[in-house]
Parts: C-alpha cells; structure tokens; sequence
C-alpha cells in the first residue's frame, strides 16, 4: 500500500498505509491523525480537512470547487494548500508528505 | 475520581460521540460510557443517502473516529444497548438487558428516528427509509437490482436518493406532496432550480401529488397518487421527515416539545442532565429563538455546549446552522435559516447552475443559499457570523465581494 506521512506542526510525523481509492482525509481519521476536523466527512462542504503538501509530485488538480473552498481555510492558504478529503489516494503518490495547519476552524 | 459514578452519553450518533471528545479535551478524566443501540460505532450519515448508495463505499469509511480512538480515550463504548429508562431521582438508567447503570451526569443524544408513511397498503410494500446504516446498506443492495423507483417525498433526503438512483439509470418517479420541492428550507426560485434539475436528468417529477395508497402484488408496487395516476414500480423509498427520539426523557419527567427542551447551554431543567443534536428543541443563541435543527453542524457545536455545561462550564450555543445536499454535480449549501424572509435576493445566473440567494427578514440578511458556490457559502457563514451588515443591493450585485466584505477589507 501507499504510504503517506502526516506532519504535524511541531515538526511530529506519522505515517500511514493508506488504501488505494480513499482520500487523505479518510486514512487520517481512520488512524487518529490529530487536527484534521473533516466536519462534512468529505463533502467539499466545510474546508476542516486543510493540509499543505510537503512532497508530494503526482497530486490530482485542483478543480474549481476544492479551489473555492480553499479560499475558506482557517489557517492561511498557500500555493500548496489542499483539502485532504479531495486528494484519492493512487499507487502512484507513495511517499506523500502532507503538513497539517495549526488550526481548521 | 474513583468510585464515583460515570459521565454517561446516551446515543451513540453524531452527537454523542462530539460529547465524549469535548468531555476529554475539556480535561473530564473520570469513567465515561457511550451508550448505543445501533450495531455500529459513530458514524457519519450524511453519505447514506449520496455517495455509500453507489456500493463504492465501505462502512468502515463512514466511521467518526476508529475503533482504538475509543480505547485510547478512555471511552467505554457499549453498543446495541438500547437504555428503556432514566430515574432522576435515584441518578440510574435502566438497558433494555434489565443492568442498571448509576450516573453522575447524563447526555441525551438520542437523534431522531422516521416518520413511517401510514397510507394503505404501506405495511406491505417493503418500503425503504434512509436513517440508519443498516438502512443504507439495505437500499444500496435493493438500487442494484431495482428497475423502477417511486421516491415519496421530495426533501433532502429524497431528492438525493432519486438522484443516485438515476445516475445508476434506474427510472424515477418523485412524488411530492407540496407545490415545491425543500418546501420547508429554500426559496421558491431554488425548488424551481431543483425540479428542472431532476426533470432535466430524467426524473418524473409529480409535485402538489399526493400518497393515496400503495397496492403490492408478487413483488411489485402500485403507488396510486392523490391525482388518481398509478405508478408501478419494484422499490419504494421514503423520505418524509423524522420524528425526534424525546420519550425517553419525556417518560423521565423532563420537559419536551417537538424534541427534549433544553436552555442555550444545552441544559435541561434537570442539572445533572444536558442534551445535543436532532432530539433537541433548543434556545438557539444565534437564531435568537427557539428551534429543532437537523444537521451536522447542530450535532457537533451543540454537543460542545453540552460538555462544557456537564462540566460545569457555561458556553452558549450561538453558532451559525449550516447545512449541505448533494443531488447530481450541485451542491447545495446552506447558511443561517433563510425561512421565514420577507424578501429573497437572487445573486448571480440561475441558467449558469451557480448562484446565491440571499434571504432578508426586515432588512437584516437571515440566511444564504448556494449552489455551487462554495466561496460564497464560506462568505456567508462569515457575514453570518459576524453580523456584517449586507444591503438587498449589495447581495444581488455579483460584482460585490462577499469574502472581502466579511474580511473587512
Ligand atoms: C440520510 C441522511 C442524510 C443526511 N444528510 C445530511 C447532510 O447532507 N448535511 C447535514 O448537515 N446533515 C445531514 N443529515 C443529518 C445528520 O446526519 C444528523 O443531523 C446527525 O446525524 C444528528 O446527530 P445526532 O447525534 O443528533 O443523532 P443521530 O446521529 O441520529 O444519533 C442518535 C443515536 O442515538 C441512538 N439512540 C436513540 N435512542 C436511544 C436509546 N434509548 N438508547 C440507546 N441509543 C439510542 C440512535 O439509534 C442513534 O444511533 C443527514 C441525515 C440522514 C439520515
Ligand atoms: S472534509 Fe469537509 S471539505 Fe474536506
């Protein structure tokens, strides 16, 4: 399986196997990864999923509503900012490293 | 602590579990019990009737927090235990096993439970309703094989299940009783929006339509509809509101109306007992009245009300309601409660299938609708939020930034 790192902001790591098809944001709750809220469990509806991609090169784009969203997020947005729960996990994204802000809401 | 008798949550949904973990983070170390009669740890609902009926979901992905969340946090979780009921006095609940627990302080997150459609022939024809995950799953199973659907009710949860149920090409029949579709939730002009909508992907839309009867031969259903049509299909769905699950605590003596009463704090009458989510009628701090919300964001804020109040805290609830629905590639997102409004403002191109309506109550900006404007939403819940004032003016011109508005810029 795919491996992702979760990053937290004192610099603690995690990381995870994460099954090909779910998002990051699924893999995290699923392991307890602290700060990432997920209020709408996926939905693009809420921006409580933000993370920054540390390294990370085969990422799906961007589309315009995750986009919108991320005009949203509590912690600033950045040019690597992402909503986890938009990010399905492929074979091909082993090694991601993802930074989780220090706040959702 | 030891010794002493537990912090027990009753109600193992949404709610309840947000309960138990602001209870932990707001420094409760003592012995705490969430109390279940589903099968199922937490999990969410929101996808049982939008993406888990596509079957590319599994259960487990629906769970709130893992099983070894519980255990890390200390939370004795005990499911399919359904408590039958509570002696204040005494500070015990009774489980439908017949154990006796003691409480210290007790949560109510008992949700809500549905309205059965009650028309002849009802209880025969194996209808399906969207509450649960055992339901989801039976429905999930039953679209695959399903031809024809009637969906009777033309909510939310309605509107989403004959949404899936076309992408899956299966033919859909929506009946709804009012004139529109959400009746109780937006503005006309988004109804209109949504018939279209489903029209336009092929959904027979019946609106002012009526349930009369429902006639069941060798597996195959007969809606006869107020109009005298006949719909003949091979599944049924339901979705005609819920009920909020408050006997329990009404049989405890504790005050309920359309759901258990509780203050802005999320307290009932009684001081060892707070109560959160769908099962509440509560005095909602933002609104300013009184109301019963069904919704997530209820679920969740409300919940850490209630914790802080278990705790001995005050922390009045006085969030923004927010909501969302999925049904095709529109997604729906609500903010504040737009009914009632004197006045609905229309924000952007209805034709272009993205755009806000703005609903004011004697000129004071009350809630927003938006389909497929994500940003617009988030702006909303800002302005909201904030009490930023937004004239009419202001919220039909596109050319007025919302965001840079609520940001003060
Ligand atoms: C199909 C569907 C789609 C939805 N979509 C959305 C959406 O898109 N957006 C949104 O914001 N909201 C949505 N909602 C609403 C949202 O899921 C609810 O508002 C939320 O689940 C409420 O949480 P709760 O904890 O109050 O109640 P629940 O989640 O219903 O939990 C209550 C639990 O208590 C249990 N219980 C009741 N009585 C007892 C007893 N005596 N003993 C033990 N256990 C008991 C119940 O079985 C249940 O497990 C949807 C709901 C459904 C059903
Ligand atoms: S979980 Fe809500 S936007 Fe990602």
């Amino acid at each position: 399986m795919p491996k992702v790192t979760y990053r937290q902001q004192d610099g603690s790591e995690q990381t995870i196997d994460v099954p090909v098809g779910w998002s990051l944001m699924e893999a995290a709750i699923q392991n307890n990864i602290a700060g990432i809220i997920a209020e709408c469990g996926g939905g693009c509806a809420c921006a409580t999923c933000h993370v920054y991609v540390v390294d990370g090169a085969k990422l799906p784009p961007i589309a315009d509503m995750e986009g919108d969203m991320l005009e949203c997020t509590a912690a600033e947005r950045q040019p690597n900012s992402r909503l986890s729960c938009q990010i399905k996990m492929a074979a091909d994204m082993d090694g991601l490293v993802v930074l989780i802000p220090a706040r959702q809401t | 602590m030891t010794g002493k008798a537990p912090i027990i949550v009753i109600g193992a949904g949404q709610s309840g579990q947000q309960i138990c973990d602001s209870l932990r983070k707001g420094g409760y170390e003592g012995h705490l019990m969430l109390l279940g009669d589903e099968a199922s740890l937490p999990y969410q609902r929101p996808p049982l009737s939008k993406k888990f009926l596509t079957g590319t979901l599994e259960a487990e992905r629906l769970l709130l927090r893992p099983a070894s969340y519980y255990e890390q946090q200390k939370i004795d979780v005990h499911l399919n235990a359904r408590v039958d009921s509570i002696d204040r006095a005494a500070c015990r609940l009774r489980l439908r096993s017949g154990e006796a627990l003691a409480y210290s302080g007790l949560a109510l997150a008992t949700g809500t439970r549905i309205r059965p459609l009650t028309v002849p022939g009802a209880a025969d024809a194996n209808i399906h309703y969207v509450r649960s995950l055992a339901d989801g799953e039976r429905l999930a199973a039953a679209l695959k094989n399903a031809r024809r659907v009637a969906v009777i009710g033309g909510g939310f949860i309605g509107l989403e299940v004959a949404a899936i149920a076309r992408e899956q090409g299966r033919e859909v029949v929506l009946i709804e009783a009012f004139e529109r579709l959400m009746a109780r939730a937006v503005a006309p002009q988004v109804s209109a929006f949504y018939a279209e909508l489903h029209r336009g992907h092929g959904v027979e839309v019946l609106l002012g339509t009526g349930v009369d009867a429902i006639r069941t031969v060798a597996g195959e259903h007969t809606v006869v509809t107020s109009t005298g049509a006949e719909y003949t299909v091979d599944l049924i769905v339901a979705g005609i509101g819920v009920v909020p699950n408050s006997e329990l605590a009404e049989a405890a003596g504790l005050a309920c109306r359309n759901g258990i009463v509780v203050d802005d704090c999320a307290r009932t009458s009684d001081p060892l007992i707070v109560a959160a989510g769908d099962c509440t009628w509560h005095m909602n701090g933002f609104l300013q009245r009184e109301i019963r919300l069904e919704s997530v964001q209820n679920a969740v804020d409300q919940a850490k009300s209630a914790a802080a109040s278990l705790l001995g805290q005050s922390s009045v609830y006085c969030q923004v309601p927010w909501f969302w629905s999925d049904q095709y590639d529109i997604k729906l997102q609500i903010a504040g409660i737009g009914m009632p409004h004197d006045q609905a403002v229309l924000r952007g191109d209805v034709s272009s299938g993205a755009f806000s309506v703005c609903y004011f109550r004697d000129g004071v900006l009350v809630g927003v609708d938006s389909l497929n404007k994500p940003a617009e939403h988030m702006a909303a819940r800002k302005l909201l939020a904030q009490g930023t004032p937004l004239s009419a003016a202001q919220a039909g011109d596109t050319s007025v930034d919302l965001m840079q508005l609520a940001r003060g810029a």
